[in-house]
Parts: C-alpha cells; structure tokens; sequence
C-alpha cells in the first residue's frame, strides 16, 4: 500500500473547476512537491488529502483511508502545517506541545521536539511575540507531537527571511532522513529542488508536468544552448558556415545555438572566429526549474510576492 | 465519545489564555466591578431622593388687626414636608423663568402676590407650577403640589378627611442596588461569553484555528464544552466580586443561596452557546459584526439589566419576554431580591429549555471542516 494514492481527484467551487482530474501516487519515504501559482489547486488538494475538504469526484486514498470518511482516524496518524499556521496567542510552543500530546492522549518530551524542530531558545515566549520564523517552526513542532507517518506541509516557508527559510529546510531534511513522508507544496521553486525527490507542477486544476526535477527539465526545458553577444551579421556567418541551428535574440543582441552535442559548441566559435566580426560574452545554459515552470503555467505572475524564485545564478560555464 | 480529559486540556489552554490577556480579564472580572460602582454610586449612595422645586413666593401676606398672615409659607412647608419635594427659594428680585432657563432648572412654582388675601377670602387663586416636558420628574412635582393644594381648599372651608391611605410594606425594603446586583450579574452572564464566542468563531475561521483543531481528536462539541466551563468559572467570579461590592459599599440586600448555582451554570452555557451559532451564521451570512451586535445589544438593554422592565412601554416589555437574557435577570431577582423560588423554578425551567435547544444547533451548525 502506498502513503498516497490520488486517482482523477476533482473539485469544484461553483463553475470554477479548481483540481480537474488529477492523477499521483506518493511513495513511502518520498517528499513529493507540489507546486503551482496561486490558484493552481495545490491547496485544495492538500486539505482534500488531510480529510479537511469534501471532494466532488475521483479516489482519494491516504494510508489505505478516505479522508473525508475516515478523518478523525487518520488524523492521528498524519501530521499537518496548513498555510499560514497560527495558533492561540498566549501559549508557549511548549505549553501547545503539551496541549496536543494530551488531545492525543499520548506522553511526549517536549523538550525533545522542540530540539528536533531547532526551538529550544523560545519554549517560554507567547505564540505572538515570536517570530514568523519560530511560529513556523512550532507548527512542525505540532505536527510531530503524534509521530507521523505522513507529514503535510502546506507552504512551510512562505513569507519568511531567507535565513529562517533555510532553518525550516534543515528540519525537514532531518524529518526525511528519518524516513517520514513529506508532502510539501511551495510557491519557491528552489526549495522544491532543494527538498523534494519528485515534483508535480500544477496549473488551472491541472498537473502540467511530474517526475524528479532533472526529468521535468529534460521533457519540458529547451535543453542546453551556447550563446554568444554579437551581431545579426555574424548569426547570419554562423548560419551559412555551419550546420547548426542559428537564433538571433534582438533585444539581448545575442546569437543563440542549441546544443545537440557538447562539440557543436566548438564549431559555432570557431565560425565566429573566422567571421573577422566582432563578438563577446560567450557562456553556455541549461533551462532551471523556473525556466521551465514559466513555461509550463499559463499565469506565471499574479500578486506581489507570487511565484518569488530565490535569485541565485544559472549554470554558467564555457563547456 | 465525549472525553473529559481533552475538555480539561483545551479549558486549560483557553483559561490560561485568557487570563494572561489584561483586556479579557478587564472586561470579565472588572467591568462588571466598575459599573456597579459606577451606577451603585449614582443611585444609591450619597443622593437625597428628593426633587427640587425651585420656588418664588412673592405672595405679601395680609394684616389683619396687627398681625401679618402669611399662608404662602406654610404653603411651600408642606410641599418641603412631604419629603419628595425640597424647596429651593428665588429671590424676587430675579425673573424667575430666566433665572430657571440660565440654571438649567427642570422645576419651579410661582407663589402669587395676592396668595394669603386670596386664601383668606376664599378667592381663587393660582400657582403656576413650570416643569419640564422631557424630564423625569414633572409628573412628581405636579401631583405632589396637587395634593397639597387640595389639602389647603379643604382646609380654608374646615372639612374633614373621610379617605386617607396608610403604607405598607411588602417583604423587605428594596432599593435601586438590590435590583442593580442581579441585573448587572445577568449583563456579565450575557456579555462575556457572547462576546467572546461570537469574536473566537470569526477569528479562528479566518486564521483557520478550527481547521487546525480538526487535525486533532478534540471535538467540536468538547472544545464548546471547554469554553462553557472556562465562562461558567469567570461568572461565578464576577458573581462574587459583584455581590460582595453591592453589599459592601452600598448595604445591597441580597439573598445569597444555593438556588444562584443553576443560574451560574446554565446561564453561560446559554449565551456561549448562542454566541457560537451567532458566530457560525455570521460565518455563513458574511456579516461580521452585524449579527452579533443585533442579537447582544437589545438583550443586554431590555431584559431589566439596567433598570426594571416596568419602567419600559408595554410593546418592550412583551419583546423583552423573547430575550433569554429577561428570564436569566427575573430568575436572579426572584432568587435574590424577592426569594420566590417557584418562579425562579420557572425561569430556570424556560432557560433550560433554550439553553438545551441552542447548544444543540450550536454543535450541529458549527463546523470544523469544509466541504
């Protein structure tokens, strides 16, 4: 039996169809991303799979139950942070620890999961005084008070420093070293790479691509390119002198020739080489996860702060 | 299965919560405190009980073989005499309906100059008597002088009194603050957990608490249940202060019996409960704010909180009878003021009733999940 099994899930808001006949299966031990913008049904998906929503159509099987027919069973099973996690504003993270493990009848060391969710320096401040950060990190904490064998963690990170994002991926790698299965959704397409072992991107209720990040990249990317800043002119020489494919990027001013083999790269310099034209800047790139997800979802952009890819340098590199 | 420990886990969790909130805690234990002081002081303490009538005698007696009669004074003695009234004299120099207008006074009597002549001769004669419409106390003032007028034309012809009325009075003395003490118990029995419970639904909705209490095996009915004991222990205490503040500072004569503990119980339990269907059908409506303060304000002003309902037209004291609140407040007058517990008996009877019907759609209305 596998942790997750979702055949043709559908969900309706009205005329909107908000997950239109998705498909996935989720393996033990896997941390599986979902992505997608606002809008795309990841969320929905999420709580239908927490047994908070009612779907409308499809299987829905997590660790063997319905969810929405057998909630209250699975929920002691499961671990949640739902977006946005809050909670009551005057409870230390390790009075609600204590909180949960008595709603679920069960003794825990407090001290211990707030260690493991690196919160030790605040088990005495109120929910409010902490930091987006810390309320994030207690929301795992709760998550774990009634060790899980399948973890939701609905956009963990969203709106948080870089530093404190980074903090959260640290425990989630320890949760997956453990063997946990981690069902992660995230508007950051770095921290879907960095996290997951398979991702689905999701558009419009649908599932526009799955698979490991390296083979979303290789189906749906445009593969490697060498590009060299020069003129039209010169595109044109390199045209007429090789057998390559030639594209001139008028706006960038950059002569771009797709790879189909490392060696191709040579030959397009050495046409330029010949030419007697002038020509600069030469590198060679790979389409990124982003590239490729600009690609694939219709509405790449909507509000501020939708869709923030943490800006970090693309493959670069002459060969 | 209802489990008792997760209702003790999750009253702690809210207890502790609330009490380390200084506005809860105000508005729990010490308002209700600070308007009894508030309303004790102005009814209770301190104040005469009389009306003032601001009077001009500018009556001149008359001489008779020597001797000066002036009934005009002992005409404002007895309205002085009654106890009611207190005369205030205006000299005659002043005009005297500037000198109320300037003085903001609501009433006032002109003795005329010709009064004791008058009065001897058996001549007409007439006071004019200035009250203000929109107070409170023209009708006092104008029936009192009535009667006395009355008693000097039976007295200028020597007639003898055949009717005359002797008071008595029934069970204990009331006053203001014995009426205060319960109808101000009734209103932090009300205010509360209405409040509160209306305010937690829209709150947790939106940052969706309840969504995350669902994840855990709480259910929705002992999470209520939690909430009702934490207000039913926060009433008991304003209870307490409450009652010991009346009989303390203002001398309230209550009655203190076990019969208060139904009233205790089932009072916040009512109005948490219907604070939580509010909450859940203002969820619904989209309406926040609105529902809440519909249903709240009306119950907490009409169901004889402030005053008793008697004083109300008789079409709001028919629609104070549907307010939950009325028979919370006429139960604690019953039990404290006047110790009929028979109807007592039947307000906790029709309180049961509500309380058992509205926690019933509370819990069936409210819901954890979406679908």
């Amino acid at each position: 039996m596998l942790p997750i099994e979702v055949s043709q899930l559908r969900k309706n808001y009205g005329d909107l169809k908000a997950v239109d006949g998705i498909s996935f299966t989720v393996k033990e031990g896997e941390v599986f991303g979902l992505l997608g913008p606002n809008g795309a049904g990841k969320t929905t998906t999420i709580e239908i799979m927490e047994g908070l929503r009612e779907r409308d159509g499809g299987d829905v099987k997590v660790l063997g139950l319905d969810p929405w027919k057998k909630g209250y069973e699975l929920h002691k099973k499961i671990g949640v942070i739902p977006q946005e996690f809050t909670f009551f504003e005057k409870t230390t993270p390790r009075e609600a620890i204590i909180y949960y493990a008595d709603l679920f009848n069960i003794k825990v060391d407090p001290d211990q999961i707030l260690k493991d969710v690196l919160l030790e320096e605040s088990t005495k401040t109120y929910f409010d005084e902490l930091s987006g950060g810390q309320k994030r990190k207690t929301g795992l904490a709760l998550s774990l008070v009634n060790s899980p064998e399948l973890l939701f963690l609905d956009e963990p990170t969203t709106g948080l420093d870089p530093n404190a994002r980074r903090a959260i991926w640290e425990v989630i790698r320890n949760l997956k070293a453990k063997g946990k299965t981690i069902i992660l959704t995230t508007h950051y397409l770095d921290e879907a790479q960095q996290l997951s072992d398979r991702v689905a991107i999701m558009d419009h209720g649908h599932i526009v691509a799955m698979g490991t990040t390296s083979e979303i990249i290789q189906k749906h990317g445009s593969g490697e390119r060498l590009t060299i800043q020069g003129t039209q002119k010169l595109a044109d020489y390199i045209k007429t002198n090789t057998e390559l494919q030639v594209d001139y990027d008028k706006t960038r001013g950059e002569i771009v020739i797709p790879l189909q083999k490392k060696i191709d790269a040579l030959a397009g310099l050495a046409a330029a080489e010949q030419s007697g034209l002038e020509w600069g800047q030469i590198q060679t790139r790979q389409d990124s996860l982003d590239d490729v997800f600009v690609k694939l979802v219709s509405e790449p952009a909507g509000e501020q702060g939708e869709m923030a890819v943490e800006q970090k340098p693309k493959k670069k590199g002459l060969f | 299965m209802v489990s008792a420990k997760r209702i003790y886990s999750d009253f702690k969790v809210y207890s502790r919560g609330y009490l380390r909130n200084k506005f809860g805690l105000f508005f729990g234990l010490i308002f209700p405190v600070i308007l009894i002081m508030i309303f004790g002081a102005i009814f209770s303490g301190g104040g005469s009980g009389t009306i003032n009538v601001y009077a001009q005698n500018q009556d001149a007696g008359l001489e008779v073989s020597g001797q000066v009669l002036n009934y005009s004074t002992q005409y404002l003695e007895a309205i002085n005499f009654t106890g009611t009234l207190k005369v205030i004299t205006v000299d005659n120099s002043l005009n005297f309906t500037e000198y109320m207008s300037k003085n903001s006074i609501e009433n006032g009597l002109i003795v005329p100059e010709d009064f004791t002549a008058s009065y001897v001769m058996h001549q007409p004669v007439n006071v004019t008597v200035y009250t203000n419409p929109s107070g409170s106390t023209g009708g006092t003032v104008l029936g009192i002088v009535g009667a006395i007028n009355n008693q000097f034309n039976l007295g200028a012809f020597n007639g003898t009194t055949i009717i005359s009325t002797t008071q008595e009075t029934v069970g204990a003395q009331e006053s203001y603050i014995d009426f205060l003490v319960p109808g101000l118990i009734g209103f932090a029995i009300l205010v509360n957990p209405m409040f509160s419970l209306v305010e937690i639904s829209s709150i947790y909705k939106k940052n969706k608490l309840f969504k995350q209490l669902s994840l855990t095996p709480l259910t929705k009915m002992e999470w209520l249940i939690a909430k009702i004991l934490w207000y039913i222990v926060l009433s008991s205490a304003s209870f307490l202060l409450m009652a010991a503040v009346g009989i303390a500072l203002f001398g309230a004569n209550i009655t203190l019996t076990v019969w208060l503990i139904p009233f205790l119980f089932l009072g916040p339990m009512l109005f948490a409960s219907l604070g939580m269907l509010v909450g859940t059908i203002t969820n619904l409506l989209r309406l926040p704010g609105v529902i809440g303060n519909a249903v709240t304000f009306p119950m907490m002003f009409l169901s004889g909180t402030f005053f008793p309902i008697a004083f109300m037209p008789e079409y709001l004291q028919t629609f104070a009878h549907v307010l939950p609140l009325f028979y919370v407040v006429e139960g604690l007058n019953n039990v404290m003021v006047y110790q009929n517990y028979m109807g007592a008996a039947v307000d906790l009877a029709v309180i049961g009733v509500i309380t058992l019907v509205i926690f019933v759609l509370a819990v069936k209305l409210f819901k954890w999940r979406e679908d």
